[in-house]
């Protein structure tokens, strides 16, 4: 299958093993993987922050730069930026774009997928191959919960990792207090949620919290840092592209 | 925003005004003093009050959980829900004008309020005719909207509040923080204490076991509840098609307020109104299991205008608009008028659960109160109006749309609400940064630059690698977390270079060994 990957621009920037972790994993899995070069950014805290009309050039070069009908799916390494795909580049479109637009957006809308979604709805696999020796404890970040509803496929993939002792975490659901601009909008808010969630990761003695989303990797890993709590964030692609022949190295784990 | 009734104005409209009226600047509890960020800092700082919420949500949470799952066709009631409000909204003015006439023919009379002030100006003046000084409240957040009571109260009119936890706040000189447990903030302690200083002749000895601080309440009022003339309430649903009022609660004190007193006068925002009876079945499940977490509502009170010998002989409705037409008329945002106000959605957000009521200024707070609030009252985008904060006063999580029983898509009002606030604004240094990050993510070599200018981070951050102290703006950010420091190398760059093509095509031959990973719909 040939899929488009869209490292979205966080990964690309700032967590690049995210994305080369995704990237190899679908060569591996057997996909043409293509990386349209002139991709930039989905416009996500834009819209999330209230401006509409500035991300309308970023909305149109990512309808271009994955409007290829060769391009069977686009897929990445992000809940919350498939999510601004596939919910809120229509908003955009409909209010200041062209019917173009409108319908290169609905184009690429349809067969746009956040990774653990990917894996499981299209591709079938739940199992990939992955082998990673280490206790894990999955969040659950809230818009691939409640914008995609993945629901427990990201659990299951980490399931079928070898040797993975995966740990429940207590009151998943809730939010990290992340919220891209939120966190510096009202920055007291957002660390006391972060706070709560960082109790809830340490008391399951995880040496690894992951997640499907950078950005509340940054936020969550940030405040896990901050306290000096030895529990490293990892993006789930790492971990399912860590095999026995060629593993993670966890002490890089932070980069 | 550029509203009539915006602070800097108060000028004379003549004829139909281009957008209908909002709540009027400084009437009433739709704004608070301060800013959303500034007022959560300082409720954050209470840790008496963060154990108070925290125990408490967390129990409702639970209950909602247990009572909507039993149901199988839940996710149906909600659609029903939705559909309904939805249609009422659609032909407000036909059900309002029906429900008039009905209320009317059952020997009621029906006023029509712009506004808060003029809803006040109906309800004092209905008061003194009937020669009274005091009136019963029941649970009402209509009339906490508009300030009644402290209107009534300068009006020489004193006002008991009859509901346990609204009568708690008023006795504290409090204000409610939160829309269905007013008091949700104070706990056992805080409330004996509030007792044994403000109701005259309570016993020395109260212990704080909650039936005995209930007790110690009802002997209070029950002297009130024998002797009052008039009573004030709210209304949870009108029907168009009876002229039925309907008030739904826990404790009973509401029907003893709607039946005893001679004259009553029910304040409806014009949004509550149901087209049919038949429609109560769908809305008598949702509120209860949503709100309380309770199959049903102890007390469900109905009463149709006027029965000569039974319960209040004069019966008054005044339908509220205070913005409520304003919000009808937006396309996008009409939808927060379906709330029941049940108050799921607080119970489930993180940032209401963190920061309590008070800190919105609102007395609608919490997911539904940061849409509801700017839209019947308005933001003021240039005058620092803390209105404007509101619909940022969210991570955007989602559980309240999950959680509301009428499926209002709280998450996208709120983000509409920032597209209206940044319009409005103008140039504001966040608008130019906006503008300024767009112009660089537009043009690939433009961001392939500003990566590899990203990517010297690395110099500044030193050996740890990473920031721990970042300028303004972000100084709130790097408070409590750690940045790392741009990698050298850009996902992209890696992509282009000798090493990751190599690792590509390592990965690509791995694949081809195994093709029957792929999914046969897949290929």
């Amino acid at each position: 299958m040939r899929i488009g990957l869209f490292a979205t621009c966080l990964g690309d920037t700032l967590f690049p093993e995210a994305v080369k972790s995704t990237a190899v994993l679908l060569a591996r899995l057997g996909h043409d993987v293509v990386f349209p070069p002139e991709q930039t950014c989905c416009g996500q805290m834009h819209v999330n922050t209230g401006y509409q009309r500035e991300p309308v050039p970023l909305v149109r070069n990512f309808a271009e730069q994955f409007g290829d009908p060769s391009i069977e799916a686009v897929v990445m390494p992000s809940g919350s930026c498939a999510g601004s795909v596939r919910h809120q580049h229509e908003i955009v479109a409909e209010r200041y774009g062209d019917a173009g637009l409108r319908t290169g957006v609905a184009a690429v809308k349809a067969k746009t997928y956040e990774l653990s979604e990917f894996l499981v709805d299209v591709l079938g696999v739940t199992d990939v191959g992955a082998y990673f020796p280490h206790r894990v404890t999955y969040h659950p970040t809230c818009h691939s919960l409640r914008m995609l509803r993945v629901g427990e496929k990201p659990l299951r993939l980490l399931r079928a990792v070898e040797d993975i002792r995966l740990v429940e975490l207590p009151e998943a659901e809730a939010c990290c207090g992340f919220g891209g601009t939120f966190a510096v909008k009202n920055a007291a808010t957002s660390s006391a949620m972060l706070r709560d969630k960082m109790d809830h990761i340490t008391g399951t003695g995880a040496e690894v919290c992951t997640a499907g989303d950078s950005s509340c990797l940054m936020h969550i890993g940030g405040g896990l840092s901050r306290i000096r709590s030895g529990t490293r964030t990892l993006h789930l692609a790492q971990i399912l592209s860590s095999t026995r022949t060629s593993p993670h190295v966890l002490a890089e784990a932070t980069r | 925003m550029s509203r009539p009734t915006g602070p800097p104005t108060n000028g004379t409209f003549l004829g139909m005004p281009a957008v209908p009226p909002r709540s009027p600047y400084g009437t009433g509890h739709l704004r608070g003093t301060r800013k959303f960020p500034e007022a959560a800092r300082d409720e954050l700082g209470n840790e008496q009050l963060r154990r108070n919420l925290g125990r408490a949500t967390r129990t409702i949470r639970g209950k909602r959980l247990d009572a909507t799952g039993e149901l199988p066709d839940w996710e149906r009631l909600r659609d029903a829900g939705a559909a309904i409000k939805s249609d009422t909204m659609n032909r407000l003015p036909e059900l309002l004008e029906q429900l008039e006439r009905k209320v009317t023919e059952h020997g009621g009379t029906v006023h029509w309020a712009r506004d808060g002030v003029e809803a006040n100006e109906i309800v004092a003046r209905l008061v003194k005719d009937t020669g009274s000084d005091e009136v019963l409240k029941v649970k009402s957040m209509a009339t906490q909207e508009i300030g009644l009571n402290e209107h009534l109260e300068s009006e020489g009119i004193t006002a008991y509040e009859t509901d346990l936890a609204e009568l708690i706040v008023q006795l504290a000189g409090d204000q409610p923080s939160h829309i269905l447990v007013p008091a949700i903030h104070r706990n056992r302690d805080e409330i004996r204490e509030i007792f044994l200083r403000e109701i005259p002749g309570v016993d020395p000895g109260l212990d704080t076991v909650p039936a005995h601080l209930a007790a110690a309440a009802r002997a209070y009022l029950r002297e009130k509840f024998m002797t009052a003339r008039v009573a004030v309430s709210g209304a949870n649903f009108g029907i168009a098609e009876t002229g039925t009022l309907s008030v739904v609660e826990s404790e009973g004190n509401g029907r003893m307020c709607l039946t005893l007193p001679e004259t009553l006068i029910t304040v409806m925002g014009i949004e509550k109104v149901l087209p049919r009876f038949a429609d109560l079945e769908v809305f008598l499940q949702l509120l209860p299991r949503s709100s309380t977490g309770e199959r049903m509502n102890p007390y469900t009170s109905m009463w149709t205008g006027v029965t000569p010998g039974d319960g209040p002989q004069d019966f008054h409705l005044v339908l509220l608009d205070n913005g409520r037409t304003a919000a009808l008329a937006d396309r996008v945002g009409r939808e927060a008028l379906n709330c029941i106000r049940c108050s799921a959605c607080l119970n489930v957000c993180p940032v209401y659960e963190r920061t309590g009521g008070h800190a919105y200024g609102s007395v609608y707070p919490g997911p539904i109160g940061a849409v509801l609030t700017p839209q019947l009252a308005g933001m003021h985008g240039t005058d620092h109006d803390p209105n404007s904060s509101l619909p940022y006063a969210s991570s955007l999580c989602g559980a309240c749309f999950d959680a509301c029983p009428v499926k209002i898509d709280i998450p996208s009002l709120l983000v509409e609400l920032r597209h209206q606030h940044t319009e409005e604004s103008g140039t504001t240094a966040e608008a130019l940064a906006m503008k300024a990050a767009a112009a660089v993510m537009k043009r690939p070599k433009l961001f392939t630059a500003a990566q590899r200018t990203a990517g010297l981070g690395r110099v500044l951050a030193g050996r740890s690698g990473t920031f721990s102290r970042l300028p303004a703006p972000f100084s709130g950010w790097s408070d409590s977390r750690d940045t790392p420091a741009p990698p050298a190398q850009s996902f992209r760059s890696w992509l282009a270079s000798a090493e990751g093509a190599a690792t590509m095509r390592a990965a690509a031959a791995e694949g081809a060994r195994h093709p029957d990973d792929d999914a046969p719909e897949g290929s």
